[in-house]
Order: structure tokens, then sequence, then C-alpha cells
């Protein structure tokens, strides 16, 4: 398989100790297997997130965002940056269409680059790595690494909200995306494609604020996975994935529910499939183990 | 002006001042009131004013009762609303303006949680270039002070704790944590971008 | 009349030799229908097989002609004999296709198919080949009633054609209502802001076309005539009293705006600075492009416009329905003020927004320019220092709100000019006749029957541009509301209407819907009671009575449906090619089965325009329906006459359907009041049926649209099993 360059934004959350850290740990299983190199942005900085929108004025958070790019630009000439947060995606990606969209604008982004000595010229453009997986490898490709297909596996795929809106993996409908049920099949495991919630929002940032709305997204998700006979929950997003997977017992404690769905991504469900050991695929990073994704990892 | 007033009302002055000072703000006028928005929001059902409603208390000359408002703070950014617009407004962006430019002016609602956890990130990964998620949160918790922020630490201690044992919170980020080599580079970067703003807000004028 | 000289033309193909005994049909047609001249043909509508047949027809002189294979509705285009009477028989849609399947299939089809030969020989023997209209007349002049942008197009456009055209105006000036306007709404890409009106260069094209004449400042004094030979005695401004002799009538009289000052709590008539819109344009044409002041000359820095103002009205004190224009009027308007001045506050207050097609690119180019749209509903519009107090209900906000204003534009609606509502009775008609528009000399009264609210609409769906006078089109906001290019528009489908009437009346055709037909209503006189009941039903008031109350059928007005025919007493109406004995004859021609053999048969009479098509499309489809059930198509439910069913139930037949189209307000009829009529003298039939001693479901009438394809085998069925269940009619063997 030839090799594939990309200049990839991990995004804080994926860093050590941080609250996605095993979903860096199985994307980086996915890559090798897969031949996609990522070479990490130097010095990549925080995209803002949707939240810093109190703090940050619009041209500081596209500031912040340009750096990356800028930064892509100058270290990784012709790669396209890709991030593996469905934030920093969406905040990047943002960022690029207005800059590229508005002359002006791009000047007054560039000039407060120069004092940091960067430059963004508008070329890098931004990708998630699953639109990488879809659209640069193709579901044949992604299923040939498989040697432990995951069959009787039955996943709910939560897309969630940023993966999935404004922007989306061209071609999905924003009310049912279908990707994210291919490449649960593509790991030979079962989609369950009447899965009601795929597309809810889990609060995002306003889990921490408003843990009571919140919590009451996050039991709708995953009373409606386990209608559905589900397994486990699997999704693109690390903010999804930690709101979801994190509050099971809050609302259990709470309202005496007795919630304990795995919730995990679609990385580790590759990694597992393409005969990663359970460390490897991060499965070793949660609350709520994903025993029978565990089991199959573990069986030789 | 109070807003019983009728001689503003429905007048183009509290509009134009969105349409100059708010992102996306301009896209204000453009809505049909279909309230497609409105039934699109996760959190709809706690906005005291819907989207819908706050486009037409824009119209309407309501500025007290908009810039104050709790709802905006509401957004949870799914872009739900954004995708469904018949008329493409981003109303993601114009809610997220709004509420920016309620706290711009001090009229955002105070211990409004929302808005100071909003304010905490900026500040949180703009000094080092990196979100320092421990502090972060400790932060969150600890804004009413100390009391009130040992209460919520320790309603969140089995939270914590599995998280730490699955290797997703590091305690040692209270001291040290991820950060950006050019962090000082992006402090001047930003700073120069504010810098900017104010100079294009004073070329238009108002 | 000549001789006649039959002959029949049995089609084998599309299955039907091998479903059927053609050897015993064939005999059928021979000794029962007498039909001279008789073949098989395995394919009658083949190329080879038509120019056979024509050949034939000129060596053997032939006069009448039986297909009898498919429906007459079917390969109309093959079997076109002109010159020829025209009978066909439905063995293919009506037997083969309908015919439930079964043991008894066979037996079935066979007494089926062998019913409707022996209808259609007896049929083809009471046909008479059409003759066409002899009073027949060929003015091809157009006389044009309303010199606005409706008159002026339609006169144009017929003009344009090589008509004469002939406007007759009210006003001392051509142009009408858009002559007055600033600018008009968009009606072509990129519907972004408001266009010139363009009614000068109309104006003036109508002034120098050699073909077009006008009358300024003239009325109608009388219409008498008929398509082909109208006379219009018409009051001139400088001629005195004239004559125009014409073929055809477009009366494009218009509207009025609905008056502001029956809307006092708008503020109508209370305060000067509360104008509609026509009074908007004035002040805008005023203005000319500069910002827009008040009468008082104070410049309006806020407008309200006000939407609905007395339309869709509930209550019943004001117009009911909407006038279509009005948002889109406001909205053009709205943008006269940021035209000249872009910080102007121009608020549209509207409960429902209405800018249909691609009105919706013109609201936004309203936002994008600045207008406010707020949803509330107006409650009041009071003085307010030198200006206006508007309180209203947000809709959206759900609060009781105001905005104060410099001025404001109710938007009223359209209220058609159409003359005297003839549906009036009698007496109230009499004291309203001042305004007649047209003064027609018709025994039905003077002016245009309206559909709703005094609109001379017809029949949206059915007929665009008729009317229910023949030879006489309105056009523009008198037959619906309507705008600018709208109005246009139909002005110029109503000019080819006008058209198509004078050129059809030249050659003593019919019109729309049985377009081409040459047959007319022949009435027998001297059997007639003067009873007037055609005069009075017939639903195009082409019969007049003279001063003896005998009927006085002006041919070129009659649209062929037949309802002087089903409405005469005493039979005496007929056509060549439709008369009481061309279907009284079908009804007496069956081999009726004994009351024991538990073979009802049911007579089916068809409304050919929906009904039968429907019956066709449902054996096109595949759908089954009794076999025990005999169809005829009738021009319209209203032809039936109440002979046809007495002599069927004397004839032993079990049962009668009639299948007719909808009625009442939202009738489908095509000559809108047959299935009305027919349904009213239906009604009385219950007292023959007890007279006769038979159940009353022996006779029953249904609604059928042409959509029925599903329903319609269903009714059948389920009436004949009533048949079955009530039995066998007594009256077999009798006949």
């Amino acid at each position: 398989m030839a090799e594939k360059n990309y200049a990839f934004y991990p995004g804080c959350s994926s860093q050590k100790g941080a609250s996605a850290a095993n979903y860096l740990t199985s994307v980086n299983a996915v890559c090798n297997k897969l031949a996609l190199r990522l070479t990490a942005i130097p010095d990549w900085n925080c995209c803002g997130a949707s939240i810093s929108y109190a703090g940050g004025s619009e041209l500081s958070r596209q500031v912040l965002n340009a750096r990356n790019l800028a930064l892509a630009e100058k270290h990784l000439p012709g790669q396209d940056v890709v991030a593996t947060c469905a934030a920093c995606w969406l905040a990047a990606r943002e960022t690029r269409e207005q800059l590229v969209a508005s002359e002006p604008l791009r000047a007054d982004a560039n000039e407060a680059l120069e004092v940091a000595g960067l430059e963004y010229q508008g070329k890098a453009k931004v990708r998630h790595m699953v639109e990488v997986l879809i659209e640069d490898l193709g579901l044949e490709t992604l299923a040939k690494p498989v040697v432990k297909a995951l069959e009787g596996l039955k996943i709910a795929g939560y897309v969630g909200c940023q993966t999935n809106r404004p922007f989306g993996i061209a071609g999905e409908s924003f009310e049912n995306p279908q990707y994210l049920d291919r490449l649960i099949e593509a790991a030979g495991a079962t989609a369950l494609s009447d899965y009601d919630q795929k597309v809810t929002c889990c609060g995002g940032a306003l889990a921490f604020t408003e843990p009571e709305k919140s919590q009451a997204q996050i039991k709708m998700i995953v009373e409606s996975a386990y209608d559905q006979g589900a397994d486990m929950i699997v999704t693109p997003c690390p903010l999804c994935q930690a709101n979801v997977e994190v509050y099971q017992s809050q609302i259990n404690e709470k309202q005496g529910t007795k919630l304990n769905m795995p919730v995990v991504y679609y990385s580790e469900l590759l990694a597992t499939a393409y005969g990663a050991s359970a460390k490897e695929a991060g499965l070793d990073g949660h609350l709520i183990a994903p025993d029978k994704l565990i089991d199959a990892a573990e069986k030789r | 002006m109070s807003e019983a007033d009728h001689s503003s009302a429905y007048r183009r002055e509290f509009l134009a001042e969105v349409e100059r000072e708010v992102e996306g703000g301009t896209w204000v006028k453009m809505c049909m009131q279909c309230g497609v928005c409105a039934g699109s929001c996760p959190f709809g059902p706690h906005w005291e004013h819907s989207p819908q409603k706050i486009f037409m208390m824009i119209r309407a000359g309501q500025r007290e009762a908009v810039l104050r408002s709790e709802s905006m703070w509401l957004c949870t950014s799914c872009y739900n609303c954004v995708v469904r617009c018949p008329r493409q407004l981003p109303v993601t962006h114009i809610m997220h303006g709004l509420a920016s430019y309620a706290q711009k002016l001090g009229l955002a609602p105070k211990l409004q949680a929302t808005r100071d956890f909003s304010l905490q990130f900026w500040e949180n990964c703009t000094r080092t270039g990196r979100v320092n998620e421990m502090r972060l949160t400790l932060g969150l918790y600890f804004r009413e002070g100390l009391v009130a922020g040992f209460k919520q630490a320790w309603a969140m201690r089995t939270v914590a704790w599995g998280l730490l044992r699955a290797g997703r919170l590091n305690p040692a980020e209270l001291v040290g944590g991820h950060r950006c080599a050019d962090a000082n580079g992006i402090k001047a970067m930003l700073a120069k971008a504010r810098e900017i703003e104010a100079r294009r807000k004073a070329q238009h004028g108002h | 009349m000549s001789e006649i000289k039959t002959a029949a033309v049995l089609c084998t193909g599309c299955g039907i030799g091998e479903a059927l005994d053609l050897k015993e049909l064939a005999r059928i047609a021979q000794k029962e229908g007498k039909i001279g001249v008789l073949r098989e043909d395995p394919q009658a509508c083949s190329a080879a097989s038509v120019a056979a047949l024509h050949a034939e027809i000129q060596e053997q002189g032939l006069t009448h002609l039986l297909i009898a294979g498919c429906s007459r509705r079917a390969k109309t285009e093959a079997f076109n004999f002109p010159g020829l009477a025209l009978a066909r028989c439905n063995w293919r849609e009506g037997v083969l296709w309908s015919v439930p399947e079964g043991e008894n299939a066979p037996e079935l089809r066979q007494e089926m198919a062998a019913d409707y030969l022996r209808m259609g020989c007896a049929e083809l023997k009471k046909l008479k080949l059409p003759q066409a209209n002899p009073k027949a007349a060929g003015n091809r002049r157009i006389l044009v009633l309303g010199g606005g942008a409706s008159g002026l197009t339609a006169a144009l456009a017929a003009a344009d054609m090589g008509h004469e055209a002939v406007i007759v105006e009210i006003a001392p000036q051509l142009g009408g209502w858009a002559a007055q306007w600033w600018r008009r709404t968009p009606w072509r890409a990129p519907y972004a802001v408001p266009q010139p009106t363009g009614i000068d260069e109309l104006v003036r094209r109508a002034a120098d076309h050699p073909l077009l004449r006008c009358h300024l400042g003239a009325t109608v004094l009388e219409t008498r005539g008929a398509p082909g030979r109208f006379s219009v005695d018409i009051a001139t401004a400088d001629q005195g009293q004239i004559t125009e002799e014409v073929g055809a009538i477009i009366q494009a009289t218009g509207f009025t705006p609905y008056p502001i000052e029956r809307l006092p709590e708008l503020g109508g008539g209370m305060s000067p600075w509360v104008i509609d819109q026509a009074g908007l344009e004035s002040l805008a044409r005023a203005s000319d492009g500069a910002p827009i002041r008040r009468g008082d000359g104070r410049p309006v820095r806020t407008v309200v416009f006000i939407q609905c103002a007395g339309q869709r009205d509930a209550t019943g004190r004001h117009l009911a329905y909407c006038s279509g224009h009005c948002c889109a009027t406001s909205v053009k308007q709205a943008m006269y003020f940021k035209a000249a001045q872009s910080d102007v506050d121009t608020v549209v207050l509207y409960t429902d927004l209405r800018l249909p097609g691609m009105g919706e690119d013109f609201y936004r180019s309203a936002q994008t320019q600045g207008v406010t749209f707020v949803k509330g509903e107006a409650k009041a519009v009071t003085p307010q220092g030198e200006g206006l107090r508007v309180a209203f209900r947000d809709l959206i906000l759900d609060t009781d709100s105001a905005v104060e204003a410099d001025l404001v534009v109710l938007a009223t609606g359209q209220v058609p000019r159409s003359g005297t509502d003839i549906d009036l009775p009698e007496e109230e008609r009499a004291v309203a006749a001042a305004n007649s528009v047209l003064k027609l000399a018709y025994r039905q009264g003077p002016d245009l029957p309206q559909l709703k609210y005094g609109f001379t609409d017809s029949h949206f769906i059915c007929f665009p541009y008729e009317t229910r006078r023949t030879g006489i089109y309105s056009a523009g906001p008198v037959r619906r509301p309507m705008d600018l290019a709208q109005a246009m528009e139909d002005a110029t489908g109503a000019a080819l209407k006008a058209i198509q009437a004078v050129e059809s009346a030249a050659q003593g055709r019919a019109l729309h819907p049985r377009s081409g037909d040459l047959s007319y209503p022949m009435v027998r006189l001297e059997g007639c009671t003067q009873c007037k009941r055609c005069t009075v039903e017939c639903p195009f008031g082409a019969i007049d009575e003279d001063e003896n109350r005998y009927p006085v059928f002006n041919e070129s007005r009659c649209r062929r449906c037949g309802t002087c025919m089903g409405a005469c007493p005493v039979r005496v109406i007929s056509f060549e090619n439709y008369s009481v004995d061309t279907v009284g004859s079908q009804i007496k021609s069956i081999d009726m089965p004994d009351e024991f053999s538990e073979k009802p048969r049911v007579l089916v009479l068809a409304c050919e325009n929906d009904a039968y098509p429907a019956l066709d499309t449902a054996a096109m489809q595949g759908r089954r329906y009794s076999a025990f059930v005999r169809v005829i198509p009738v021009r319209c439910l209203g032809s039936v006459n109440t002979i046809w069913i007495t002599d069927a139930l004397n004839g032993g037949w079990d049962g009668v359907m009639l299948l007719g189209c909808k009625k009442g307000e939202d009738y489908q009829c095509h000559f809108v009041r047959g299935s009305e009529m027919a349904a009213y003298r239906l009604s009385k039939i219950e007292d023959t049926l007890k007279q006769m001693g038979l159940e009353p479901e022996r006779v029953a009438t249904y609604e059928v649209a042409i959509t029925d394809v599903e329903r319609l085998p269903r009714l059948i069925d389920e009436y004949v099993a009533k048949m079955f269940e009530i039995g066998m009619s007594p009256m077999k063997g009798f006949a």
C-alpha cells in the first residue's frame, strides 16, 4: 500500500493524560495498518473550540486556527491537515473557508500571524480523519486489513453533532448520515440502522455547565442504544465519547437507572478488527469497559 | 430608552447595531419566522426566547431584553438549526455573537455558568496555547467560591477517579501541563488581532 | 334524408377473437342488427385496414359505420371518418378487460359483448350525420370591454393575430389602474426590484395598431346575438350611440379597490395619513423617485403596511378572500421608500406573507434592503401627534405591541367589476340592473354568471378562461383576483379563446368541451308546451324565448351538453347524433334474461367526460367489475331524460346507475350545472318508482370523478350485489 502523508492536528484532548488520550492511541494503530503517515503539525495550538466565543473575539479565534494552518503550510507543504477531534476539525475548517472566501479577512489574519512570523496562503485543506478513511481509502480498503471480523457485535453508531454539521462528510445527509454504520460494517460488526439518536446533541461543552439538561440528552442517547439491543456505542467525536460515557454513573446516581453502555471510538473498533491488542487499540482507556471488544482483542 | 416607549419599537436602530457589532448579524433581517430553529434545538424547551423570537425581538427593538437574556447562553453549538434553516441563517454563530456582544457590553447575566466557562476556556487555552483540562474543570467548579467548588468536586469524585485510572486525567497538569513552545508568539498574535479589530471598528465608524 | 347504408367492422384484435365467439356475434349483427356490410378484421386500427375501410366507404357509398372493438375513447385518430355517422361498440375495455375471471367468464363475456353489439347496431340506425349549425355567422371581430392592462393586452393579442379589435373603455383615457402606478412588481428574473409598468408602451401600441379601434368614455347599452354575430350598442363620448358588430367579446372590466372607509378601526376614512395601495402609488408618482412625502408635504420617516386589510375576513363584514397580489404589492411599495432613502423605517405587518412562485426572491430582496417584516395582527390605527399609532398583536412574541408611523398603507383587496349578479332574485336584480356591464339581451340575465364573491370565473380546473356565456370571455381581475403579470397572461388566453370562438362559430362547430362537434340542438316546436324548462335550465344561457314563450335556440351559444334535451318533458329537443332515440333504442335492444336466470341487468348511464373514461382506465389497470352492467356514455348527466329510466325499468332492467360529476359549490361538471339538474330531476323519480311498485334502490345516482378508477368498480359491484339482495325486477317479461 502506498503511503499517504498528512499534517496531523491531534488537538488538546488527545494529548497524553487528557480526556481523549486513548483516541489517539487507537488512531495510531489504525493508521499504521493503513499506511497513513500522520506528522503532527509542529507546535500546534488549541482551536478555541466553539465554546470560547465569549472570551475570544471573532478574529482572535480565526487567527488561532490560522496559526495551525500556516504552520502546516510551512512545515508540511502540500499535505492536508487532518484532525481527529470534531471541534478541532470544525473550527479549523470554518476558519479556512472564511479566510479563503474573503481576501480582506485573510489580510487581517496574516497581519496578526506576521507577529508570530507566519503566513497562511489558503492552501492547506482541512479534513477529518473519517473523511480520510472514507474518501481517500474507501470502505473496501478499510475492510482489507481485518483479521478479526467483529461478528455478532451489535453497535449503535452515534455520529453526534459537529462531525456531521454544518459540514459533514460529502454526500451524506445531516439527518441520517450513513458512513459510520458502513465503517462499523467494514469491521465486521452489525450496525443498528434503527438507532434513532444518531445525530442527537449530547450537550457538548454544556455538559459541564448545564448538567441536568445535558444528562437528559445523554440518557436518551444511551437508552435508545439499549432499546436497539446494542452491545456498545461507537462515535467519531471525543466530546461525545467523554460525555456519553462519563455521565452514565451520574445519571444512575440521580435517577436510579442502571446505565452501563460502553462508548468507544470507531478507531478502537477498526484497530481491534485489524488485530491490535486491547492496549494498542486504546481499550484500556474507558470508565465503562467495552468487554466484548476487549474479549475480541485478547482472542488469539 | 424604555422599551414600553413605542417610538423606538420596530425601528431599525437595534437591528442596525446587531448588524454592525454581532457575528452573523447581517443575517438577522433574512429570518422568515418559520420557527424551524426553535424546533430543532436540543435545549429548545429551556430557552426563554427561542432563536426565532430573538430575531423578532431584534426587529422589535427590544435591545435590553435580548442582550440581558440567558437564552443565547444555552446554545450547545450543535448546528442543527444552521443546517435546517431554510434561509441559511448561521443561527449558531448569531447566538454566539449576541452572547459575546452582551458580554462585551457587560449586559450578560452574571454568574451564568456557560458564560463563565466560555471565558475560562478562552483564558485557559490562550495562556499556553493548549487547553489544560485539569485547571479548566476545577476553575469551573470553584467559580462560585471554595465551598461550592469542593462540593462539586466531591460530587464528581467517582468520575474523576475513573478518568484517572483510564489515563485520561492528569493531576500533574495542575502545576505544569502541555504548552506550546511559542506561547508568547500566540499571545502577541492575539493581541494584534484585537488591535486590528479595534482599528476596523474605528474605520467603519459608528 | 337520404337512404342509409350501414356497415360494421368486428375487430378481433387485442385478444377479442380468442375470447369471444365471433361467429355468433356476426350472426347477431346480421340478423338482429340488420347491418348491411359486415366483416371481421384482425386489427381494424392498422393503417392498411383503415385505408381499406376508407376505400370501402367510397365504393359502397356507406353512410353509417359501427366499429366493434375498443372503447370510443381509443384510436380516435384511426377511426376518423368525416361525413360518416359512426358508432363504436366497446368490447375491449368494456368486456374483455372488465369481466371478472372465473368459471363462467366466457359465458358472461359473450352475453355482454352480444348486448353491446345489439346496442351499437340500435344506436347506429338512429344516428344522423351532423350538418353543422345552419345559422352560423362569421364575424371575426373581437370587442374588448375595458382598456386597462388586461383589455389592452387582449385587444393587442387579437389584433396581432389578424382580428379587428374594438376597445370600449369607460374612462376618458386608456391604461386603467396600471397607468396610475409608479412601478410594477417584477415579473421576470432577477425578481429583485420594482420595474417600470410598461403601460405607456401598451397604450401607444394600441393607438398605432391598424386593426385596433378604441371608444373612450364609452359604455355598453345592449349586447345581443351569439358567437359570430354579436351586436353591441355603445354610448360613446364623441359619436353618440353606435353599434359594433363583432364575433366574440372579452370582458376585462377589472376591479375597484375595497373602500378603506369601511375600515375605520384601521383609520380608513378617519385620517388622511391612512391610504390604500393605490393612494401610495399616487404619492410615489408625485415624488418621482425622491423621498416620498405625505399630502401635507411632511417626509415619511416611518411607514406601516397593513396586509389583509378588509380581506380574508371571517366575520362576514369584509372580503372573505385573498386578493393574491397585495403582499407583493406592499413589498414593492416598501422598496419605493428604501430606494429613495434607505433609512426610512418600512414595516410590513402580516399574518401570512403570500408571495408565491418567484415572489420568494422578491421577499428576500426586500429583506436584504432592510424592509422589516412583522408577523402581527393589526388592531387599531389611531392619530398620535403628527402621525399615527398602529396597535397590533405581535404573533411571534405573543404580545400586544404598537408602532408609530407617519403613514399607514392598508392593503385592501380587489372587488371585481363584474356587473349584475344574475343569480340574485329577479326583483333585487332589477334594482341593481343599472350596474350591468354587458347588458345582455339574454333570457337568463344581463351579465356573466358569477362563480364566487362576484368573480366571473367558471371552472378553474376544467375550463381556464371559460365563462358560462359562450363567446364571451373574462380576463384579468374581474375573473379572479390577480396581479398585473397574471392579468396580462390571462388576457392573452382570453384573446385566444375569443379567436377560437369566432372561428368555430363561422364553421357552425361547438366549442369546449365538445370542440368541433357539428351537431346542434334541434327542436320540434309544434310539440312544445312552452314549459320553459329548457330556457331556464340551459347552463350557458343559449336559449331565449320569443313573445309566445317558445324557445329560441341560439345554436352558436350552445355547448352541446344536452341539458335541454334531458329537461324536455315532451322530448321535442334532439341532436342529430345524440337523441332520446339514440340512447332509448339501445336500452330497448338488449337480450333481457328472464326473472329466474339470476342474471340481473343494470343500466349504467355514465358521463362521457369523467365516469366513462374512469371505467376505461379501471379496465386498463385490470380492475374488474360485474358483467351484469351495460354502460352507455352520455354527454352529461344533465342530458338524461327520465324517459330512459322509465323505459329501462319497464323493460325489465333491474337497476339504473347514473354516474355524473360532483355538483354544488365545488362542482366538477363540465357543463357546470348538468349534474345538478340531473340530481334535481331524479329527486322526483321516487314517485314514479312507487307507482310502478319498484324499490327506490332501483335508481341510484353517484358522483364520480375521472380519478375514481379504484372506487368505481367497487361501486358497481356493490350496486349489483344490492340488486341480488332486493331480487330481480318483477317487470321482466312485460316489455
